[in-house]
């Protein structure tokens, strides 16, 4: 108790609502009924997934919806093996920027079911869901992607999202 | 605008969010001198080169960034300089009820300090009023500036 103070603990913490916006609450009904639903750009054809209700090149709404495979393609990948706080995953394990069949921009999903040295770029790769009864409007509908057994992507066929 | 004529706005999905860090910082010697005081029921200002007292302590003088003298000990008692009344206060703030954000002039120091009032209206703030601090108990003092549960009109605790 009489030694001197040295160390401070500033805790930051925010609690807050997030509201989705009509897009991604579309996004995240199909979410909650198994699927994956992107928006195509009326000009310049674009498929976003998770939209976001409006193309971020040309500005425009975006106006149709497009259901998604359930398979794509990894077009780059990080193998952590760091620990963090909150980490909820064990290590080491596999974040890889997936391109959905029939989307034009990738997003981040977990890759698991595959050894950490057999990931690569163009692996094809499918979504594995929870159970039907657990399925709601939120990621972690989405288990994790694991290797679809297709062959590889050329690598021409997803540079362009690189 | 609308874009999905099937879907109302009261179908827009929301949901609680809880974003936290934890840092542990390192004081330093003239904030952790500050804080210890504080754990032994004193508050420490710094004395700069041409003698101002600067509360809370910095390691050097904000004017003329000389590194400051010795630290003081300065009033428990002050003025309040500029408030504001925080009428719904947050969760984790310094109370749990309405109060008012100040920067209380202590006596013996140069500069205002910032720290919370408990006053049971905006009405019962003005600039200029006098108000000493309300001490947690000793054994619940961990050298943090909640130490200082508050500030209280004077001659009202």
């Amino acid at each position: 108790m009489s030694e001197p103070v040295t160390m401070l603990e500033t805790p930051i913490k925010i609690e807050y609502e997030f509201t989705a916006g009509l897009a991604q609450s579309r996004y995240l009904k199909g979410i909650s009924e198994g699927k994956f639903l992107g928006q195509r750009c009326p000009k310049c054809t674009k498929v976003y997934v998770p939209p976001r209700g409006s193309c971020p090149t040309d500005g425009v709404p975006t106006t149709d919806e497009v259901e998604l495979g359930n398979t794509g393609i990894v077009t780059t990948y990080c193998v952590v093996n760091v620990p963090f706080q909150g980490q909820s995953i064990e290590i080491p394990y596999i974040c890889a920027q997936i391109l959905l069949d029939g989307a034009n921009i990738a997003f981040m999903g977990l890759i698991q079911e595959v050894p950490t040295a057999e990931i690569r770029m163009g692996m094809r790769v499918e979504a594995v869901w929870v159970d039907k009864k657990d399925l709601g409007p939120t990621m972690a509908s989405v288990k994790y992607f694991r290797p679809s057994g297709e062959p590889d992507a050329a690598y021409e066929t997803f540079s362009e999202y690189l | 605008m609308f874009y999905f004529p099937a879907m109302a706005e009261s179908d827009v999905l929301r949901a609680p969010h809880v974003i936290e860090y934890t840092y542990t910082r390192s004081t330093g010697p003239v904030i952790g001198a500050f804080l210890t005081g504080l754990r032994d029921g004193k508050i420490l200002g710094a004395t700069t080169p041409a003698g101002r007292v600067v509360v809370p302590p910095t390691e050097y003088d904000p004017i003329t960034s000389e590194e400051v003298g010795e630290l003081v000990e300065v009033g428990q008692s002050g003025v309040v300089r500029t408030w504001s009344w925080a009428a719904h206060p947050l969760k984790d703030q310094p109370l749990d009820r309405p109060f008012a954000w100040a920067l209380v002039l202590l006596d013996g120091a140069d500069t205002a300090m910032l720290h919370v009032v408990d006053a049971a209206g905006p009405e019962a703030m003005s600039s200029g009023m006098r108000v000493t601090a309300r001490w947690r108990p000793a054994g619940e003092r961990i050298g943090h500036m909640k130490d200082i549960e508050c500030f209280v009109a004077e001659g009202a605790s």
